[in-house]
């Protein structure tokens, strides 16, 4: 699904911040994406999401060479990719309920054929009583539920975490893990960049570890 | 992927279950229901009220409103200007002026009886002696004895419009009757009328050219800005998976509301004034400030083909507006990529 081959990143002139980075994320699969502060996880991350493209290196995304893709690939491709960041990026002046609606709205669908499916999931991420909030009266806790819940709400095939639990309590961090794990169960590939060991080790998965500059994969 | 409706909680576990295998979801545990779910109104993805927004209105209004008021004027003034044209083309104006040794009043009268002869003319008007010295009277004042000075004799002739008079057998006629007379076809002063009307409409279209260019200047800057302010929202589209069509989209509907609220606000504005302006220049006829203006643009009203014209340009200053912002969105679109 995800084909990294010599991979380097550097930011304009400066050194190269993630060097010959050779690795694949199979369909399906789990794993966790660690390391130390500053090591490149949220750029590793922002890679995989096209909204940075490698100074060198080849990159193949669901048998796609990246370099060769225009905008309109890149947005069709990211259609297939969920993203939770670490900022939360919610829109302020939407209700939680049009923030995690959004993929679909984007996608042209009607109003009626997906909200069962949002309020369903709103419900679940404890969210249920907070349809109609706007961003900025949430929790910090609910505002990452609420980007979990965007994130994942169209089921994509690859789903990408910046520290999705960083700003919630533990018994909610094994909640968001296992909806996590479910859906990485009903198919979706799930990439969780954390520095929670906690949470690492409460699922036993592939991890993926940044350390100045080069990755090192334990199976 | 299979679609299916989220999750149900059992005993700690998790399970998604799908429609097509068990039916629409869901037993929520200890979630219970608590909003029916009912169709919703959903927010404009491009909030519609912003501080930059509500600067991008007030900057189109401002220049729609001084792009109307050039415009109107120019319209005001080039439509005076051809009414008196044809109001001083469709007159002849003979002068028999007095000379010793001939009597002047039987020479005028003889120029207005050959005249009335001639095809082409449809009125004489000879000015008596006293009417003639009453043309005077703005430079030399009433009161004067004027037997003493050679006040000439006018004649006004009103011409058939479209008809074809020969001027030049005319003026050998009017010579060959009274041979201190002279014809006089005001074509002097209707070309520095109408040299001065070409001049004004010039430096109008010239204003107007300005003003447009101040506005997408303008409105360029202020959808930088609200772009500027919107930049979040722009971003998480993209994460969404949204391409740059369906966001220009988006943002391209909502300034061009912006730019047809202003260009309604400030060609309002001026619509109303100019609408307003005939009763305002009613308030001062009578004082010399309000007699010139009547004599210089008549009864300062807009004609309703002026109006039209006003009403088009709020339209392409709104679509100037959507344009500029266009060029804006793009190439923050591009910065973001």
């Amino acid at each position: 699904m995800v084909r990294f081959e010599n991979v380097g990143l550097r930011y304009g002139l400066g050194p190269e911040i993630l060097r010959d980075l050779t690795f694949q994320i199979p369909a399906h699969s789990f794993q966790f994406l660690t390391g130390p502060s500053g090591a490149g996880k949220t750029s590793l991350l922002k890679l995989l999401f096209l909204s940075l493209r490698p100074t060198r290196g080849l990159v193949n995304l669901f048998g796609h060479d990246v370099s060769l893709l225009g905008k309109d690939d890149i947005a069709d491709l990211r259609k297939r990719i969920g993203i939770v960041l670490q900022d939360f990026r919610l829109l302020d002046h939407m209700t939680t309920y049009e923030n995690v609606a959004l993929p679909f709205r984007v996608m042209g669908r009607e109003e009626s054929s997906y909200r069962k499916e949002v309020i369903d999931l709103l419900r679940w991420v404890g969210l249920g009583e907070r349809m109609d909030a706007l961003p900025p009266i949430l929790s910090g806790g609910e505002k990452q539920r609420a980007a979990i819940a965007r994130a994942v709400i169209s089921r994509p095939q690859l789903l990408l975490a910046d520290e999705p639990t960083g700003n919630v309590d533990p018994t909610l961090g094994r909640r968001l893990l296992r909806l996590f794990i479910e859906l990485n169960r009903s198919g979706t590939a799930v990439i969780i960049a954390t520095h929670d060991i906690t949470l690492m080790d409460q699922y036993d998965a592939r991890r993926l570890v940044l350390h100045q500059g080069r990755l090192h994969i334990y199976e | 992927m299979t679609r299916g409706g989220w999750c149900c909680i059992r005993d700690g576990c998790i399970s998604m279950s799908r429609i097509d295998q068990h039916g629409p979801l869901v037993d929520l545990g200890q979630e219970r229901p608590q909003v029916p779910a009912k169709a919703r109104n959903l927010s404009p993805i491009v909030p519609r009220a912003s501080i930059a927004g509500r600067a991008l209105v007030a900057v189109v209004a401002i220049m729609t409103f001084l792009a109307s008021i050039t415009t109107g004027t120019v319209l005001l003034v080039s439509a005076s200007a051809t009414e008196w044209q044809s109001e001083v083309a469709s007159e002849l104006t003979v002068q028999v002026r007095p000379v010793p040794g001939r009597d002047l009043d039987r020479d005028a009268a003889a120029v207005a009886q050959a005249m009335r002869a001639q095809s082409g003319i449809v009125e004489i008007r000879p000015f008596t002696k006293e009417e003639s010295a009453k043309l005077l009277e703005p430079w030399l004042g009433s009161g004067l004895a004027l037997d003493d000075l050679p006040v000439p004799r006018v004649i006004v002739a009103r011409v058939q419009p479209g008809g074809t008079l020969d001027l030049a057998a005319l003026r050998a006629l009017v010579t060959l009757v009274a041979p201190t007379a002279s014809v006089d076809d005001h074509r002097a002063w209707i070309e520095r009328m109408r040299s001065m009307t070409g001049a004004t409409l010039f430096a109008g279209i010239g204003i107007l050219a300005l003003v447009i260019i101040a506005t997408i200047i303008s409105v360029s800057f202020a959808t930088r800005g609200a772009m500027a302010a919107n930049r979040p929202i722009v971003e998480v589209l993209h994460f969404v998976g949204a391409g740059d069509r369906y966001i220009a989209n988006r943002f391209l509907r909502h300034f061009l509301r912006l730019g047809l609220e202003g260009g309604v606000i400030g060609g309002g504005v001026a619509m109303l004034g100019f609408g307003f302006s005939e009763s305002i220049a009613s308030w001062f006829s009578g004082t010399p400030v309000g007699d010139q203006f009547a004599a210089l643009l008549g009864t300062f009203s807009l004609r309703p083909s002026g109006y039209l014209a006003l009403a088009a340009q709020a339209v392409l200053i709104a679509a100037i507006t959507a344009w500029a912002s266009r060029r804006t969105l793009f190439a923050t679109l591009n910065e973001i990529d």
